[in-house]
């Protein structure tokens, strides 16, 4: 048979791709038939968050950080709870990460401020002392691009059906709704809003001035998208 | 006319050889760069604060592992395929006007391809998944420079003399197939240019920018069969087939066993899909997946070594060549750090194992003895054999060779002791509990421990980097310094002293 096939290349072909595909179709395919389903107090991403996470990636912090708890007593014991399913439902792209040069970040918003993420994306250094995590100080001055997020909230929206302007149950029963604006300009009025709770909570006097001016520093909604990691 | 020996075209190898050396040349000096940055993060700032952005580590890792994957490795398996295609299936480029046609094409939309990504990832254009950075527009580019190098490979075997499909087309075939159904299926992503404004007006943003069809952990998953297999498909499979048609040919001995050939080359087809699965360990992947990934990936210790061992034999009685050939020395060493690393391999993917190697350097030192020991050794190691033929002329300096053979072997040893070291610590160190039951170390702990092995580690790449720039010098003195070799050349490679 084999001998057939090296003198036929095209049915030799097609067994080779038969061969490849098959632990595909076995391994991926019915985890998709469970898509997955946000565990309850999973939220959107706000316009805000949804700005920062892109600064997140445009700046490769996936290259060092992980957003993957794995369940063993020392990494709950480091990071908080292990990582659930459902709590990535809203996540395009996964940012779990392949490597922690640094720690890991999938719950960072409980147990660091505004504050300390302005002084240590500064002078990570100057923070902790030892890191070899280099400073990000052009986040202080570019401007982050806020149409370019809102058209990524739209398309959770329209084609992958992510609930923004609904309810969305919590953990202690209540609901909260994530809202999205209806034009491009509702949308930067709205992460003007968020960007302008965390630059309260800032020192630098050139951040506070663009946002009070109108314009979102890269740092702020950085911040917000950090934060929002619980 | 058929009495006569054919006359291979080389036009599109030496293009292609060319693009090797430049994108290995850049991709190595990346990631020295980027190793110091680790060992001395002031390095992140060398050319100042002002270019601060696009000097940093986090800027330049994609460029580093996307230089040598597709700039260096590709080039290599694209400049090899051009070469090795016509003389396994004893046909010569010269003869198709539209295979030459688009052979070049396939080089130069390659090379704006290639430019494209650059500026893209400086800009920190990037859909952050590994080894898949890319944006749609560069995707669709690559799909077309990946069609093109399909129609050369079938192209070929359409007008071939030559029936019977030698052990190494069976490698290059599964290698496009293979890249072109992972590439296409990770890379589903809807351009955020595509959704609407709910009142209709205009929303702006960056044309270029969009999200992955799949969310969370099915991305995970769906990039992880994509990453692990990117490795399989681009750092295995067509590597495999360079070593079964270089040594052979270098040496002047057949291969040790087909069948031995058979059962690798399908064993390692079926397996190698199935142990994605081991970079996602203990994550919210499905628990089974996960054990089928650990599994598949010991069992795929049998047709890796398959191919090793077939290769070591293939020198049986002849091993006086190694010494006195550098060329067959790189070539040996590239299928002994093979079986090395496809050992190390498997180990890793070991749940308990994994427990303590995911997220650390031992990663890092894993895919380094691959690369740098098995990938960048066998691509040097064919370009030297085909230079000769190709330029007709002798290799420039055999002296050279074996300097930086020596050179280049202890710059992996540095690197992956290093990286073992750093690996292990740390991942013992994260998990240390003190006698009270609290975590013994902070996280800083562990990093400031690893600077004596990041440094050792920048060095070890050094020593690479050193060597490849001996190998591209003496290459350029071949090509342009040495008499003409007037007749076609059988085994050994002529070189000067």
């Amino acid at each position: 048979m084999f001998h057939w096939l090296e003198k036929h290349p095209f049915f030799f072909s097609v067994g080779v791709f038969l061969v490849i595909a098959f632990a595909g179709l076995v391994e991926i395919l019915p985890s998709f038939a469970q898509a997955s389903r946000p565990v309850i107090g999973t939220k959107p991403y706000s316009i805000l968050e949804t700005t920062g996470r892109q600064i997140y990636i445009k700046n490769s912090c996936n290259a060092c950080h992980s957003q993957l708890i794995r369940p063993f007593k020392s990494e709950t014991d480091r990071y908080g709870h292990y990582s659930l399913s459902g709590e990535y439902a809203y996540d395009r792209p996964f940012l779990w990460g392949s490597k922690r040069t640094g720690p890991d970040l999938m719950r960072v918003g409980n147990y660091r401020t505004t504050d300390w993420h302005e002084n240590h994306m500064k002078d990570p250094a100057g923070v902790v002392p030892g890191s070899v995590m280099p400073a990000y100080r052009w986040m202080y001055t570019n401007i982050a691009d806020i149409p370019t997020a809102y058209a990524e909230q739209l398309t959770n929206a329209q084609f992958f059906s992510v609930p923004y302007n609904e309810p969305i149950p919590m953990k202690d029963g209540t609901t909260e709704v994530v809202k999205m604006g209806n034009n491009v300009t509702q949308a930067h009025a709205m992460a003007l809003a968020e960007a302008k709770e965390i630059a309260a909570d800032m020192k630098d006097q050139n951040v506070k001035d663009a946002v009070a001016r109108g314009e979102i520093p890269e740092i702020v909604a950085l911040i917000a998208y950090l934060n929002s990691l619980k | 006319m058929e009495n006569r020996p054919l006359e291979y075209d080389y036009t599109v190898t030496k293009m292609f050889m060319f693009t090797t050396i430049l994108l290995g040349i850049v991709g190595m000096l990346i990631g020295v760069i980027l190793a110091f940055q680790l060992a001395f993060p002031g390095v992140n700032l060398f050319l100042g604060e002002g270019l601060a952005e696009y000097t940093n580590f986090s800027r330049l890792r994609p460029l580093h592992t996307d230089a040598v994957i597709f700039g260096f490795t590709l080039s290599g398996i694209f400049a090899t395929w051009y070469y090795v295609g016509q003389r396994v299936l004893k046909v010569s480029m010269a003869e198709s006007k539209l295979l030459m046609f688009l052979g070049k094409l396939h080089f130069w939309l390659y090379l704006v391809t290639v430019a494209a990504v650059v500026v893209s990832l400086f800009a920190g254009v990037t859909t952050s998944k590994e080894y898949a950075e890319f944006e749609w527009p560069i995707d669709i580019a690559i799909v077309v420079v990946w069609v093109l190098f399909g129609l050369g490979i079938f192209g070929l075997i359409g007008i071939r003399r030559e029936k019977s499909l030698y052990i190494s087309v069976w490698y290059y075939i599964a290698t496009f197939l293979g890249i072109a159904m992972l590439y296409l299926f990770n890379n589903m992503e809807i351009p955020t240019m595509l959704a609407s404004a709910p009142d209709g007006s205009h929303v702006g943003g960056n044309w270029y920018h969009s999200i992955s069809m799949y969310a969370g952990t099915n991305d995970a998953l769906v990039q992880w069969w994509y990453g692990h297999n990117a490795v399989a498909f681009g750092f295995t499979v067509p590597i495999v087939a360079m070593i079964y048609y270089f040594l052979p040919k270098e040496s002047g001995q057949a291969i040790y066993s087909y069948k031995l050939s058979l059962l690798s080359f399908w064993g390692l087809m079926f397996l190698y899909l199935w142990a994605g699965g081991h970079h996602l360990l203990y994550s919210t992947v499905p628990d089974w997946v996960q054990t089928m990934g650990s599994i598949f990936s010991v069992i795929l210790i049998l047709p890796s070594w398959g191919s090793a061992i077939n290769m070591l034999l293939t020198m049986k009685g002849e091993w006086q060549q190694v010494a006195a050939s550098p060329l067959i020395k790189f070539m040996i060493l590239a299928s002994t750090f093979y079986m090395f690393s496809t050992l190390e391999g498997p180990i890793q993917a070991i749940k308990s194992v994994n427990a303590i190697a995911h997220f650390t350097d031992w990663i890092v030192g894993h895919v380094h003895d691959g690369v740098l020991g098995w990938v960048g050794f066998m691509i040097m190691a064919a370009l030297f054999h085909m230079a000769p033929r190709v330029f007709k002329r002798e290799i420039y300096s055999k002296s050279l060779m074996t300097t930086q053979f020596w050179i280049q072997t202890l710059g992996v040893v540095l690197y992956f002791t290093s990286m073992w070291i750093a690996g292990i610590t740390q991942g013992m160190m994260w998990r240390a509990h003190d006698e009270f039951g609290n975590l013994a170390y902070s996280f800083i702990d562990t990093v400031t421990v690893l600077h004596p092995y990041y440094t050792i580690r920048g060095v070890g790449g050094l020593l690479y980097l050193v060597g490849f720039l001996m190998f591209a010098y003496n290459i350029y003195k071949t090509m342009s310094a040495r008499p003409v070799e007037e007749s076609e050349l059988q085994s050994a490679s002529p070189m000067g002293a």
